[in-house]
């Protein structure tokens, strides 16, 4: 019986978690709570994705109103896939955060942290699972508070400042994407996804759908940091608490990828890649992104914005597969979703332990940090790795599917750009590991001791897969091959 | 009425003074309430009045009374951004020419879906006023969505600002505060119309399934009138009748007692949110589920609003 109702418990289990921490109103016991939901949280993902492969794909209808005169949610590979990302690295996050948390946020406000923190994978969740356009939107609304109300949690004082540029900007995404919605709404009198992407064909070459399609994208953009639209991110993930700043960079950039996924597929394939110039504007724009990101990472002296331009770099490698299309374009762009959402976590997290210790993330303090702290360092060398792309790691697989799918489009230049971005990512990753090993330890960090084994364990177990799923492959790559045959409506 | 829209806003645009900004956007919000009335939206145009023109003003008012009334000008003349928008909104108008004429009973916003709800709703849900039954019921779990975004917000206001009483204490209370019992004429007005308010609070919030309104605006009215008291006899006074634990159990309760409806559904053996299980027949099970979720809304709004409105008022500029 509880099998068909996994859908609506992914989602309800986080958001009945909120309230619930209000109530308990301490920060220990809503910290417990939160560990609870989010392992189970990863149960659910996992048994849906595991019904998904058996069965095809799975849908849910509130209230018992069949879609589309209710909403319903519909789980196929792509967000299946998608969802047991999120759930994985809440799984880990969240029980890192009690220390991490304890030290970076008041005491009195643990309690709305964790709840505001539930919200937020709630959200995430919903915009992930849903097969309607508009509880899109509600969902996307609540993740998208919670994550300012996160950010502005930060110790420093500037947090409020990058929490405000990320407010004003991630509201002008929503509302143009609201406005796409209304715009689609008004020309296929629907709200349900596969009734849309029903209902469109044979209109596409309406203005209304046009415009539609251009509001969507921009806003989706805007949310998901596609250059130019990424100045609210850097600011944002440097001030955010450590623990939020690896759930949003493992995570909230995703979610907003597989919203641009879905377009694919509530437009068509076609429309996308034939009818539209897409491809090349978006191919443009990721490897301008690429390049970006990678140089204004080699110029930060604070790890945290360093390491926030490189995913910068990072989301351009998703959107670029994206951009090329096609199978290898496509499954190159999912299987990098998941690839970087471990490493990135991973280095996010050592960076908490680092701040745990050291009390700052100035580049200049982690002189020597190796010798101090050598199981938070040896960890984010391997996930280093893996953000670099270096072989027998997880990132190299997408970075490899991109460049095949550039040579099969016959684009060598974005091969060669592809190549400059590995080298500028090796010449800022160099920076930090040459800080903390080939230096005398700095008068700051002189009595850091080695990260507390409840930070250390969540920050190996994604070091670790970041490796595991480099070798063993079969788990992410044959998924996300298997979601772009999903995105180019090949497989159902 | 269009015209006087966009007259407001150019407006406000040019404005300078932050509290006549402030009126100028509650009005802004009362003609687009009236607008809504026009398109025989009363519902949506209830929802506008109370919290365009009525709780987001008191909210503005309150952040003015922190920061200060007069915009800072700036000689810096912002043309690219200026550019950017014209360039969204002539995409807009460009995106809609092509849409159906108001009213087209062949538009495809009314041969769908919407006839559905029109024909069945009343039907299915037993609710006569088919919005209530498309916001409660078919789309219930959008509701539901909205009341944890009001959540959020509330939630975001508090990580920021704290509320006294709940364990910051790093306020100054009592005597900064802003009141306004020397004013005899407010004072006597609120007393007059706070009684009213909530009674019609109360009206509305019971009567949403056959009228315009439903929690929603309820829960604002029920705050507006409580916010009406803090704001004449200070937050301090209104603090004697609401206590921060309070205030944070009610937004908590709300929202859980919606969630709850929903999660009551599945022990029943139904779908999250399928009211047709709570009574013997599935129109009366509606009805009982959308009583209930109405009631969650109303509380989990109210409390919230009254939050975020103390939350202003008793931070003081430090």
């Amino acid at each position: 019986m509880i099998a068909s109702h996994l859908p609506v418990l992914q989602v309800v289990m986080s958001l009945v978690a909120a309230p619930l921490c209000m109530v308990l109103h301490r920060g220990r016991p809503a910290w417990l709570l939160s560990v609870a939901v989010s392992w189970a949280s990863l149960a659910c993902a996992v048994a849906l994705l595991l019904q998904v492969i058996d069965d095809g794909a799975v849908t849910y209808a509130f209230g018992g109103w069949a879609a589309p005169v209710g909403i319903e949610y519909r789980i196929d590979i792509l967000n299946g896939f998608v969802l047991l990302i999120i759930a994985a690295i809440s799984a880990v996050v969240v029980p890192y955060s009690l220390r991490s948390a304890a030290d970076e946020i008041a005491p009195e406000r643990l309690w709305l942290f964790y709840a505001v923190l539930n919200l937020l994978l709630a959200g995430l969740f919903g915009i992930a699972i849903t097969g309607d356009l508009f509880n899109v939107f509600v969902f996307l609304e609540i993740s998208s508070l919670a994550s300012y109300a996160l950010v502005s949690l930060g110790r420093d004082r500037r947090a409020l400042t990058a929490a405000f540029r990320y407010l004003i900007l991630g509201t002008l995404g929503a509302t143009f994407i609201l406005i796409g919605i209304g715009l689609l709404y008004a020309a296929t009198g629907t709200l349900n996804m596969a009734d849309i992407a029903v209902r469109v064909q044979g209109q596409l070459d309406s203005r209304t759908i046009l415009a539609a399609f251009a509001f969507l994208t921009v806003g989706i953009s805007l949310k998901a940091a596609l250059f130019p639209l990424h100045s609210w991110l850097p600011g944002a993930y440097a001030y955010a608490p450590s623990a939020v700043t690896a759930l949003l960079a493992a995570t909230a950039t995703k979610v907003a990828i597989y919203l641009l996924l879905r377009m694919v597929f509530l437009f068509g394939p076609d429309f996308i890649y034939e009818e539209l110039p897409l491809s090349e504007v978006i191919v443009t724009l990721a490897l301008l992104g690429v390049l970006s990101g990678s140089a204004a990472a080699l110029l930060q002296t604070d790890v945290k914005r360093l390491l926030a331009y490189s995913s910068v770099a990072h989301v351009g490698y998703m959107l670029l597969g994206i951009g090329l299309g096609g199978m290898l374009g496509l499954g190159g762009g999912i299987v990098h979703l998941f690839n970087h959402a471990m490493a990135k976590g991973a280095v996010f997290l050592a960076v908490g332990c680092i701040v745990l210790r050291v009390g700052s993330s100035e580049l200049a303090s982690l002189q020597g940090i190796g010798r101090r702290m050598p199981w938070t360092m040896a960890a984010f060398v391997i996930a280093a790795f893996s953000l670099i792309g270096v072989p027998l790691t997880a990132g190299f697989i997408g970075k490899w599917y991109l460049v095949l799918a550039a040579m099969e489009r016959g684009w060598w230049w974005v091969a060669a750009a592809l190549l400059v971005a590995g080298a500028l990512s090796v010449l800022y990753m160099w920076r930090v590991v040459e800080q903390a090993y080939f230096h005398e330890p700095h008068p700051a960090n002189a009595d850091a001791a080695e990260a507390p084994l409840s930070m250390l364990v969540p920050l190996w177990v994604l070091a670790a897969a970041s490796v595991y799923f480099g070798i063993d492959t079969s788990l992410n790559a044959g998924l996300a091959a298997r979601a772009a045959a999903v995105v180019l409506g090949i497989a159902p | 009425m269009l015209a006087f829209l966009l007259v407001i806003a150019v407006t406000i645009v040019l404005q300078h003074s932050l509290i006549a900004a402030t009126m100028l956007a509650g009005f802004f919000s009362l003609l687009m309430a009236l607008v809504f009335v026009l398109l025989d939206a009363v519902d949506v145009a209830f929802a506008e009045a109370a919290v365009g023109a009525g709780i987001t003003a008191m909210l503005l008012l309150g952040t003015l009374g922190l920061v200060g009334a007069d915009e800072r000008v700036t000689r810096r003349r912002p043309w690219l951004p200026l550019a950017v928008t014209f360039a969204a909104a002539a995409m807009l108008v460009y995106g809609t020419l092509d849409l159906p004429l108001l009213g087209d009973p062949q538009a495809p916003a009314y041969t769908h879906v919407a006839p559905y709800y029109l024909e069945f709703g009343a039907i299915e849900t037993g609710v006569p006023n088919f919005v209530t039954a498309v916001l409660a019921s078919y789309r219930g779990y959008d509701t539901l969505g909205e009341l944890f975004v009001i959540l959020t917000a509330g939630l975001g206001v508090l990580a920021m600002l704290g509320l006294r009483g709940a364990g910051s204490g790093s306020h100054a209370g009592g005597e900064g505060e802003i009141s306004m019992t020397h004013h005899p004429i407010l004072r006597v007005i609120a007393k007059l119309l706070i009684p009213f308010i909530l009674l019609f609070a109360l009206y509305v919030q019971f009567h949403g399934e056959s009228g315009p309104g439903g929690g929603f605006q309820a829960g604002v009215l029920f705050a507006a009138a409580f916010i009406l008291y803090a704001m004449v006899y200070g937050a301090s006074n209104a603090r004697r009748v609401v206590s921060a634990p309070m205030l944070y159990m009610l937004m908590a309760a709300g929202v859980l007692l919606y969630a709850g409806t929903g999660l009551a559904s599945l022990w029943y053996g139904a779908n999250f949110l399928d009211y047709g299980v709570f009574a013997g027949d599935f129109v009366s099970g509606q009805l009982v589920g959308i009583f209930l979720v109405e009631l969650g809304v109303g509380i989990a709004v109210a409390a919230t609003m009254i939050t975020i409105y103390l939350a202003f008022a008793e931070r003081r500029v430090e």
